[in-house]
């Protein structure tokens, strides 16, 4: 019994053929995607750097508690699951895909390669969605005594400690109108925010609703950098995966890779949406959830 | 043309599928993935309700979620990815040099905290404008 385990045993390293038993693009692919990680690593590592750096950080709840639609709502991190939902979808697809490829069966990769792109797009709408809502907000933020509203951009962080009340009520006297107008209009409709802008200084400041609009302070620079940096780089290897997977679809559709008699092609797009559906994974754990 | 693809097929054997019931491991995975992603989300979700100071407790949970991440990573890898099915010299190829990771991870982080505890120290009014919670003025 021991002599026949043996007849089976290839020394993959007497030359003559892959000592990893894959195709040379396949090896590429793989190599590729460990770089990759690599410098995914090493922007994710220096994130935690800086953030390990700071004593106060942003609350990625209080940062990221939007759903559209849902107008005001705390959701905190329900519209981010949404987004892990749709990819690990579109990651079983495209390795349903795969499957169909080994089988041959151009229909069945057709289909499937469709659902991935289609679930590509709906990542990215997601995320235009997000980026939109982040960099068009308006939140009160407390700065050289007085307040501002402020987006979450590469230059603002609105997302500080929370002001003490005394600090708010002495920065509101040297706040803009137009501003006050704002905070006090979030709360209460009765007034337009033109006629709010056009009411006396001293009213309109005790009009702000302290109890319910959340000053902040500025909060670390090197959030916006790091967040858009990372997730808008995420968001480009979605994007050119997507448009990986259309050529492949094309490619299916018209019969190349029957002709080539396997679809190894598939197997190496697949790789490649598997990759940015496991960078996700750890996008989401350290912006998102920790 | 025909000849080397011959050439390709003598050389490279293409069976990365356990035969049968692949597509239920598939879903199998993908419902692993989904379980995993949900627990995580509790988790996530009980930090922010219970609103924890920096102790032990809120380690532990941020620890728990980083585990139950490695191990979606590894699902993804080895099912979907289908390094699990490839033979051992291409699985050792990719997993030794990743390994690098470890190191990289922990001097990057333990240099950023050696640096907010030096600041801490010989910079009083950064502890100051950045502490969790600010001095209260009388």
């Amino acid at each position: 019994m021991a002599t026949t385990a043996t007849v089976h045993q290839t020394k993959w390293w007497s030359g003559g053929k892959s000592p990893f038993n894959v195709e040379y693009g396949k090896l590429m692919m793989w190599y590729f995607l460990m770089s990759d990680a690599f410098t995914f690593g090493a922007f994710l590592i220096s994130y935690g750097t800086i953030r390990f750096s700071q004593n106060y950080w942003p609350n990625p709840s209080d940062v990221f508690n939007t759903f559209p639609l849902a107008g005001e709502a705390n959701l905190p991190l329900a519209f981010v699951s949404l987004m892990t939902f749709i990819l690990i979808m579109s990651s079983v697809t495209m390795v349903l895909a795969v499957h169909e490829g080994h089988h041959g069966n151009r229909k069945g990769v057709v289909k499937w390669l469709a659902w991935t792109i289609v679930g590509g797009f709906a990542f990215l709408a997601c995320q235009a969605w997000e980026w939109t809502h982040l960099l068009t907000g308006e939140h009160p933020t407390l700065v050289n005594g007085h307040i501002e509203l402020w987006a979450q951009t590469v230059k603002h962080n609105p997302w500080g400690r929370l002001a003490e009340s005394s600090a708010i009520t002495d920065a509101l006297k040297n706040t803009s109108p137009n501003v006050m107008a704002k905070m006090v209009y979030e709360h209460n409709h009765s007034m337009s925010l033109a006629q709010l802008a056009a009411l006396p200084h001293d009213q309109l400041a005790n009009m702000v609703n302290l109890a319910e609009t959340h000053v902040r302070e500025a909060g670390p620079i090197a959030f916006g950098g790091f967040f858009f940096g990372i997730t808008g780089f995420h968001g480009f290897h979605v994007f050119s995966g997507v448009m990986i997977n259309i050529i492949m679809l094309a490619m299916a559709n018209n019969g190349v890779f029957d002709r080539r008699g396997h679809y190894l092609m598939i197997e190496k797009a697949g790789l490649y949406w598997h990759f940015v559906d496991l960078v996700w994974v750890f996008v989401f754990l350290c912006f998102y959830l920790i | 043309m025909s000849a080397e693809h011959q050439n390709v097929s003598a050389e490279v054997s293409f069976q990365h599928e356990p035969s049968g019931d692949s597509v239920k491991r598939i879903w199998k995975t993908f419902w692993i993935l989904l379980i995993i992603t949900i627990v995580e989300l509790a988790l996530g979700l009980t930090l922010y309700a219970l609103d924890l100071p920096d102790d032990l407790k809120r380690m532990l949970i941020k620890g728990t979620i980083i585990i139950l991440s490695l191990a979606k990573a590894y699902f993804i890898v080895s099912v979907f990815m289908h390094l699990g099915d490839e033979i051992r010299n291409l699985i050792l190829t990719i997993v030794i040099p990743l390994m690098l990771f470890i190191w990289f991870i922990l001097a990057f982080i333990i240099d950023g905290n050696s640096y907010k505890h030096l600041r801490n120290k010989y910079d009083k009014s950064f502890l100051e404008r950045t502490m969790e919670t600010p001095p209260k003025k009388n």
